[in-house]
């Protein structure tokens, strides 16, 4: 059995539920410090909010326990972690702004607890009504049409707005809501889907150049059409967050599918180039990019940037305390710059281990895959994954001036209700096929007959 | 498919690796340097919000930090505005000054020597608290000078520096107009743009520290200078020089006379009479005599041309033209012409006579103290330059004895006080009224206190501002206020 899975199979479900209690005692910890630091209080609802945030952590403890036994221990607590540190951070962004302004209705935590109930709720639902991971790809290519929709939708009149710049919202019935940020997963299925079974065609070799087999050009179409969607999304949605993630995510399982290190390069100029094009050709790129390189050059254009900056030198080695700093004075600190403000007031103490927890989701997503029986499985396992990779890396990155920023939700941390949602499902995702991977492999039941044994037959 | 997979774990471990180092530096190696910039707000707010120390004279503070229950914590104050202003300086949320300035490091605390405190407050979790800075003002001196000033009649300016000679330690530094730091610090921020630019506008400029940061022609008082360097030259008190009512100066048609024309009392007299009476002729025939390189190097010892005050910002040096030819070069050694200095370095000049000789380095920082007034430095006497001999100095000193007891400086005698001094009234132009100066020392046998007075603009009839008449009270009074009479 060992020497089958490589491994001895666990269900381990105690210590995920230790590590859920110890996720859940820093999310408390964190919001009742955010009262004591910036009202010298704790915040009066601290047992109807600390309820509240356990009932719901314990309930996605309790259905992981009953629905996906061998699941991985760790990636449930750690998305609570950081959702709990997210929430605390959100309010003390909103305490901040009362502060500053009296101004008590614009204020996000309470709006992100219900988001936060939704997405456990499709966290517990994928596990309840999806058995087992292998029957969506059935749903390929439904899942790529759904994505598409998905994504066209921001473009449409009517429901789809501009907000600041970016056209990646829709608006219905009072609700706004990021569909790209779901159309993440449909993708991911999708290339999943897709590449399991092109992957044998796709591999073919072409043109070896440098010692590294380029594929064959008659094979280019399908990346040519990701590469062509992507550039969609940075023209007529003026997104570049998602354009590079969704281009990278599919580079990447392309590479993973067809063993080929030849798609990263080909995807590498690809990137390349429509990085220059969109450079060349349009403004908000330049802005981008000038605001990386030379952020001083105009404080008052690259503001946020600056802000961002500011805020996380004034936060040091171990941060000015939550409820101390001043988060509040870079723009969107509560959503797209939460890394900032959480590097403001943890400190790069608390960011690093912000960055480490993000690296451990990736790694525990990527060790699902490696030890997944089936391609599908890990597929999608390696997209979503590195779907939580990319977009952690462009994000704060972004923020701490490692590249150009691009607007992205900060995974579990930033405000935002489609993205914890998503987040949400994807960690179901994962621990649906982790609990599929990581079950003892199905006994090799002996055949047994009623009949006589098949005789031997000696000529 | 796993070979990839493991290849893509690397990938990420790199990414990650890479996001974790650049925070790093941002948080750690960077920091200092953003937390520098002056459009940081988080910075600029947080150290407006400490509590700095307080400036002290006498064991009395002059500036001090005091709760203001509102978004900034605490407010710089002022408690004796206008007297002290050209020491303090102001601390307002867009600049500091003076002391508040080149001090900022020892009030907010983060002076190195400050080390150990701050790695107790870290480990005390306290708020770090600034350290305090004591002064060497004599405050009834200080008093004494400002008092004087703003007594004077009309829209006078003026200004008083007074140091120890043995030390150099700033015992008064006085200027008129004077203005209020506290309306530069208050937190009603859009009032403070408002002050500033009216207080910066104000032609009698009332920012400027005039003992320091203004040079203006000494007049008669650089005779000391010219006499310092005739006596390290061969002259003795007792050489005859011309004397009479004019003195044809070469290469030009006009002649050098004396104030209200007199003839100095006859037509060779010896130079201790020639500096009592101030004689015009006789030193600008010692100019000639002497050459401007003389006359330069001369000054120079005393401190021309320098910036020896570290305390205060924006000390201005004083100077001797460069190349002056001969009619420029009498004109001088009496102090004209291009010849200026700030009240300070006059100051130096009378007390570097009085230190037989020895021109001390000015300072104003006598002590540093820790939050819980540790003395942590103390700030050591310095010699600047040898300006003259101890003889000299002697006979100097015995020359300007006879000015204030026989002479120009009669005014400004004391009884039971030996004061040595020197008057001046220097011309600038024919419509302005002149600079009244009185430079001295006293006790003349072991002297206290070396101070400069120098007014100007009085509302007075011109022929009766005289460096004795009007600044020569003012020096006393300085004088007595440091003695204790």
């Amino acid at each position: 059995m060992t020497s089958l899975l490589g491994f001895v199979p666990r269900k381990r479900r105690n210590i995920e539920l230790f590590l859920v209690v110890f996720a859940l005692a820093i999310g408390v910890a964190a919001y009742a410090s955010v009262g004591l630091g910036a009202n010298d209080k704790v915040p009066a609802d601290i047992v109807t909010y600390g309820g509240g945030l356990a009932a719901l952590g314990l309930l996605s403890h309790l259905v992981v326990r009953l629905r996906a036994p061998y699941a991985d221990p760790v990636l449930l607590p750690m998305a609570l972690l950081l959702n709990g540190l997210g929430l605390a951070m959100i309010h003390r962004i909103d305490l901040a702004n009362i502060a500053d302004h009296g101004d008590q209705t614009k204020t996000f935590a309470a709006q992100q607890l219900i988001w936060m109930t939704l997405g456990i709720g499709l966290f517990v639902a994928v596990l309840m009504l999806l058995r087992d991971h292998r029957r969506l790809q059935a749903f390929t290519y439904t899942a790529g049409a759904v994505g598409l929709v998905l994504l066209l939708l921001p473009l449409l009149p009517v429901i789809g707005m501009d907000i600041n710049g970016a056209r990646i919202w829709i608006h219905i019935a009072g609700f706004s809501f990021q569909p790209g940020e779901i159309a993440k997963i449909s993708l991911a299925l999708f290339f999943a889907g897709y590449l399991v079974v092109k992957r044998d065609a796709l591999a073919l070799a072409g043109r070896r150049v440098i010692g590294v087999d380029l594929p064959r050009g008659r094979d280019l179409g399908p990346i040519l059409v990701a590469w062509l969607a992507s550039l969609g999304i940075l023209v007529f949605q003026r997104d570049l967050g998602s354009s590079l993630l969704f281009f990278g995510l599919f580079v990447v399982l392309l590479y993973v599918a067809t063993e080929r290190p030849g798609w990263l390069v080909v995807g590498a100029l690809l990137f390349s180039f429509g990085a220059y094009f969109g450079y060349l050709a349009f403004g908000h790129v330049r802005e981008r990019v000038d605001g990386w390189l030379h952020p001083f050059s105009n404080i008052d254009q690259y503001y946020q940037i600056v802000q961002g900056m500011y805020g996380l030198a004034w936060g040091g080695i171990l941060g000015r305390g939550l409820g101390q700093g001043r988060p509040n004075m870079t723009p969107y600190s509560y959503s797209d710059f939460i890394a900032a403000s959480i590097g403001e007031e943890l400190g790069l103490t608390g960011l690093m281990a912000i960055i480490v927890v993000y690296g451990l989701i990736v790694e525990r997503g990527l060790r699902t895959a490696l030890i997944c029986r089936d391609s599908f499985g890990k597929l999608m396992a390696v997209g979503l994954a590195m779907a939580f990779a990319l977009q952690v890396f462009i994000v704060i990155g972004g923020v701490t001036r490692l590249i150009p920023l691009t607007g992205l939700t900060t995974p579990f941390l930033s405000y935002g209700g489609s993205s914890l949602v998503a987040n949400w499902m994807m960690i179901g995702l994962l621990l649906r096929i982790s609990d599929h991977a990581r079950q003892p492999a199905p006994e090799a039941r002996p055949i047994v007959s009623e009949d006589d044994p098949t005789q031997v037959v000696r000529l | 498919m796993n070979r990839p997979i493991r290849a893509l774990a690397v990938g990420c471990l790199v990414l990650f690796i890479a996001m974790l180092i650049n925070i790093n530096y941002l948080q750690f190696i960077h920091a200092d340097a953003l937390d520098a910039r002056a459009d940081n707000r988080r910075v600029r707010d947080a150290e407006y919000s400490e509590q700095r120390g307080p400036i002290l004279v006498a064991n009395k503070p002059i500036a001090l930090s005091v709760a203001s229950h509102d978004q900034y914590d605490f407010i710089r104050k002022y408690p004796q505005p206008s007297l002290y202003a050209p020491v303090t300086g102001y601390y307002s949320f867009y600049s500091s000054t003076g002391l508040e300035l080149t001090q900022n490091d020892v009030l907010t605390g983060s002076d190195s020597r400050f080390f150990v405190n701050r790695v107790v407050d870290l480990f005390g979790n306290n708020q770090p608290q600034g350290g305090s800075v004591s002064l060497t003002i004599n405050p009834a001196a200080q008093q004494a000078a400002f008092q004087g000033l703003i007594n004077l009649p009309g829209d006078g300016i003026g200004a008083v520096a007074a140091i120890e000679p043995s030390t150099g330690a700033i015992l008064a530094l006085a200027t008129l107009p004077s203005y209020d730091p506290n309306r530069l610090s208050s937190h009603d921020f859009s009032a403070v743009t408002k002050n500033y630019k009216a207080l910066n506008t104000d032609p009698a400029k009332p920012l400027q520290d005039r003992a320091i940061q203004e040079i203006f022609p000494p007049g008669s008082t650089f005779k000391l200078v010219t006499s310092a360097a005739a006596l390290s030259n061969g002259y003795t008190p007792e050489s005859t020089v011309p004397g009479g009512a004019s003195l044809d100066l070469p290469q030009t048609t006009v002649d050098l006379t004396n104030e209200n024309g007199s003839d100095c009392g006859g037509d060779r007299i010896s130079l201790t009479q020639a500096l009592e009476i101030s004689c015009n002729v006789s030193y600008g025939w010692l100019g000639l005599q002497l050459g401007d390189n003389v006359l330069r190097d001369q000054a120079e010892k005393f401190g021309w041309g320098e910036h020896y005050l570290d305390d205060l910002p924006g000390q201005v040096a004083s100077q001797f033209p460069d190349n002056p030819d001969q009619p420029q070069t009498a004109l001088s050694a009496i102090g004209q012409f291009d010849v200026a200095a700030t009240p300070l370095q006059m100051a130096m000049v009378a007390a570097g006579i009085a230190n037989h000789g020895t021109v001390m380095k000015p300072y104003l920082v006598d002590q540093v103290r820790s939050p819980d007034l540790e003395v942590l430095s103390t700030t050591e006497p310095h010699e600047l330059h040898q300006a003259v001999s101890p003889d000299v100095a002697n006979e100097l000193t015995q020359m300007m004895v006879e000015v204030v007891q026989n002479g120009t400086g009669t005014p400004a005698q004391i009884p039971g006080i030996t004061v040595a001094g020197k008057t001046g009234t220097a011309q600038t132009s024919p419509d302005r009224p002149p600079y009244a100066w009185f430079i001295a020392f006293a006790p003349a046998d072991d002297p206290k206190v070396a101070v400069a007075v120098l007014v100007a603009n009085v509302d007075i009839p011109r022929d009766e501002i005289t460096g004795g008449g009007l600044a020569g009270p003012i020096a006393d009074n300085v004088i007595k206020a440091v003695i204790g009479q």
